[in-house]
């Protein structure tokens, strides 16, 4: 592989502008410094047009090799908003970089292309995102379900803000699911002590036993 | 002819799991099997999800540093430790000099204690269980010294927004030195105990294989990745709490081994490695440790309204034992944060499994398994919730079948 030198990350932010225009959105960088000497280390936002996803990823990976963290997840009301988070020049004394591209679906059009073929490892973080978030991936060469059991229910996804995402009745009265119909319903009221009273006075008796 | 009829149909499926013996944590592995060898794997993790990141989305930050300590029993800090510097980078809090030290103390001894941890296991799944108890025993002492700094073995609770909750004295100062001297007369008695070792040898050598270009592709990470030759550390690579400061280098298997090969027995090397490389970072902290506050604010109610106002987005990563550990952040003025996205590291080596483990025998799947550190419950944070129909058990039912099944057998 042909790599090209250690950029900074001006640089970097510098030839996606040039290369990708007005397709790219937003473009900053943060940077954060700790312990005494506050050595600096970038993470670099680049919020690009959804089309753009792809050649954006190919471009980085032009630029080095790059270790697919994670894609995260925004409910941003109409829009879900997906974060593909990638570090890039690893192996550099202090020169590894966070560069995150997001892109935005509208809740209408929730799909986006895999980037499996680029990077196979992206395939685990695809398939949560296609189970938490409802969205489809297209082209994704193994779309099962990864971390939700088979029985959840379909049409519901645990990270989404809206409608379709946890209802309270999923949480909350845990105790009414399943249960059987013939019984008194709860609060129970306390069982008179009339069947406890040999244990409960042999426990007494115990007790009393040990403490003399 | 007659043969086709009778002949078992291959390839064979063995299905490992959920839990099972040879897998210290649930996960469903299905192997499509010809003979003894294996021929493809499959994988279901999520046996242990709990809704962490769900019922973080409804919590306030400092809430979620408690929860975070409660993602991994292994990896105590390290999830405290990503979530408290995302936050601190949204909310633009300043962690006193100190308060990094201590971070990075902590973070260190943690590594000694889970690859000590780790060392066992694979010591027990190569079948060699006195080495497990010696291990472990060895191990005893950073659980000692953890137990002495932050009040616990396990959940330590000593991370907070902004800092720890802890400082050290010059009593523990002195506590952790000789700790230190421990595991230093020990190290080289660990490396005869397991690199010289014939058996090991010849049970780890060339088995569990994973390629620089498969760790590449498959975003490997952690020892794992260090053992195929990829030089990535976040300590190195990405300056956060002391690590500015210091000299760390990735560990990578040395030439007098034959240089990185990506095998099982590369991965005992390089967190053999980590061991004594943890040891000289304490020290080195120890040698530099500035003085100071620990706590950016010490008044709970103050940081709570601080951090209430915060907006923005940010990430939080460091480098746990089994690799980068990441927390992804976002927080829109509310008490609980709007986006909470928790990427252990296990999570980023699952795929190596696949690679690792195809045209491996059958019996050594277990160590192959093993060897990537796999830590379930930090991969399989997310959601369960029981759905209610009609095939869903729930404890009254399960209750209700023990029963049944006890009366039957005393009827008998």
């Amino acid at each position: 592989m042909n790599e090209t030198p250690h950029l900074s990350p001006m640089e970097i932010i510098d030839l996606y502008k040039t290369e990708f225009g007005a397709g790219i959105h937003d473009a900053r960088i943060t940077e954060r410094g700790e312990g005494v000497q506050k050595t600096k280390g970038y993470n670099l936002w680049i919020r690009v047009d959804r089309e753009l996803l792809r050649p954006a990823i190919k471009k980085l990976m032009d630029i080095r090799f790059p270790h697919l963290a994670v894609i995260a997840g925004n409910d941003l009301g109409d829009e879900i908003e997906l974060l593909y988070i990638f570090s890039v020049f690893y192996g550099t004394k202090f020169g590894e970089y966070m560069v995150t591209f997001g892109i935005r679906l509208p809740k209408t059009d929730l799909t986006v292309p895999t980037i499996t073929d680029l990077i196979p490892g992206a395939l685990i973080s695809e398939r949560e995102k296609q189970e938490f978030f409802g969205i489809t991936v297209t082209d994704i060469p193994d779309g099962r379900r990864l971390f939700l059991p088979d029985d959840f229910p379909q049409g519901v996804y645990p990270w989404r803000k809206d409608e379709t995402g946890i209802k309270p009745e999923m949480i909350k009265e845990l105790w009414a699911i399943n249960r059987p119909k013939d019984r008194p319903a709860p609060p129970v009221p306390e069982k008179k002590p009339v069947m406890e009273v040999p244990a409960a006075e042999g426990e007494e008796r115990k007790t009393g036993g040990a403490a003399e | 002819m007659n043969g086709d009829t009778t002949k078992k149909s291959t390839p064979y499926t063995v299905p490992i799991g959920p839990v099972h013996p040879a897998l210290k944590e649930p996960v469903m592995f299905n192997f499509l099997m010809e003979g003894e060898v294996v021929k493809s794997v499959d994988f279901a993790p999520g046996n242990v999800h709990r809704g962490i990141e769900w019922m973080g989305m409804r919590r306030n930050p400092v809430q979620i540093v408690h929860l975070t300590d409660r993602i991994c029993g292994i990896c105590g800090i390290v999830h405290s430790l990503s979530f408290a510097r995302a936050v601190e980078q949204i909310a633009e809090i300043e962690v006193p000099p100190r308060a990094d030290y201590i971070r990075t103390i902590l973070h260190e001894l943690e590594r000694m204690q889970s690859h000590l941890l780790w060392a066992g296991v694979a010591a027990h799944e190569l079948g060699f269980d006195s080495l497990l108890f010696l291990t472990w025993r060895v191990r005893e002492q950073s659980m000692d010294l953890i137990e002495n700094l932050t009040g616990n073995r396990v959940n330590y609770g000593i991370v907070q927004i902004g800092g720890v909750r802890r400082d050290i004295s010059n009593d523990q100062i002195l506590l952790i030195e000789q700790g230190l001297a421990y595991y230093r007369g020990l190290l080289d008695q660990m490396k005869t105990v397991f690199l010289d070792d014939s058996t090991i040898r010849m049970r780890c050598r060339g088995h569990g294989l994973l390629s620089y270009r498969d760790a590449q592709l498959l975003c490997a990470i952690g020892p794992t990745a260090r053992a195929s030759g990829l030089a990535m550390d976040v300590r190195h690579d990405y300056p956060y709490c002391a690590y500015g400061d210091l000299d760390v280098q990735p560990v990578l298997p040395p030439q007098e081994f034959g240089g990185p090969q990506g095998d099982v027995y590369d991965r005992i090397i390089v967190r053999l490695l980590e061991i004594a490389q943890s040891i000289d970072i304490i020290q080195q902290c120890l040698d530099s440790m500035p003085a100071g506050e620990v706590l950016w604010e010490k008044k709970l109610p103050k940081l709570l309204s601080i951090l209430k106002k915060a907006h923005g987005e940010a990430i939080g990563r460091v480098e746990a034992p089994r690799g980068e550990c990441m927390h992804y952040v976002r927080m829109d003025g509310n008490d609980a944060p709007a986006t909470w996205k928790v990427k252990a590291s296990t999570y980023s080596n699952l795929m190596s499994w696949i690679p690792m483990l195809k045209g491996e025998q059958l019996a050594d799947v277990p160590i192959i398994v093993a060897s990537i550190d796999p830590c379930m419950s930090c991969t399989d944070r997310v959601t369960i919730i029981r759905n209610g129909s009609a095939d869903d058990l729930t404890k009254e039912d399960l209750t209700q079948l023990s029963r049944e099944k006890t009366r039957r057998f005393s009827r008998c």
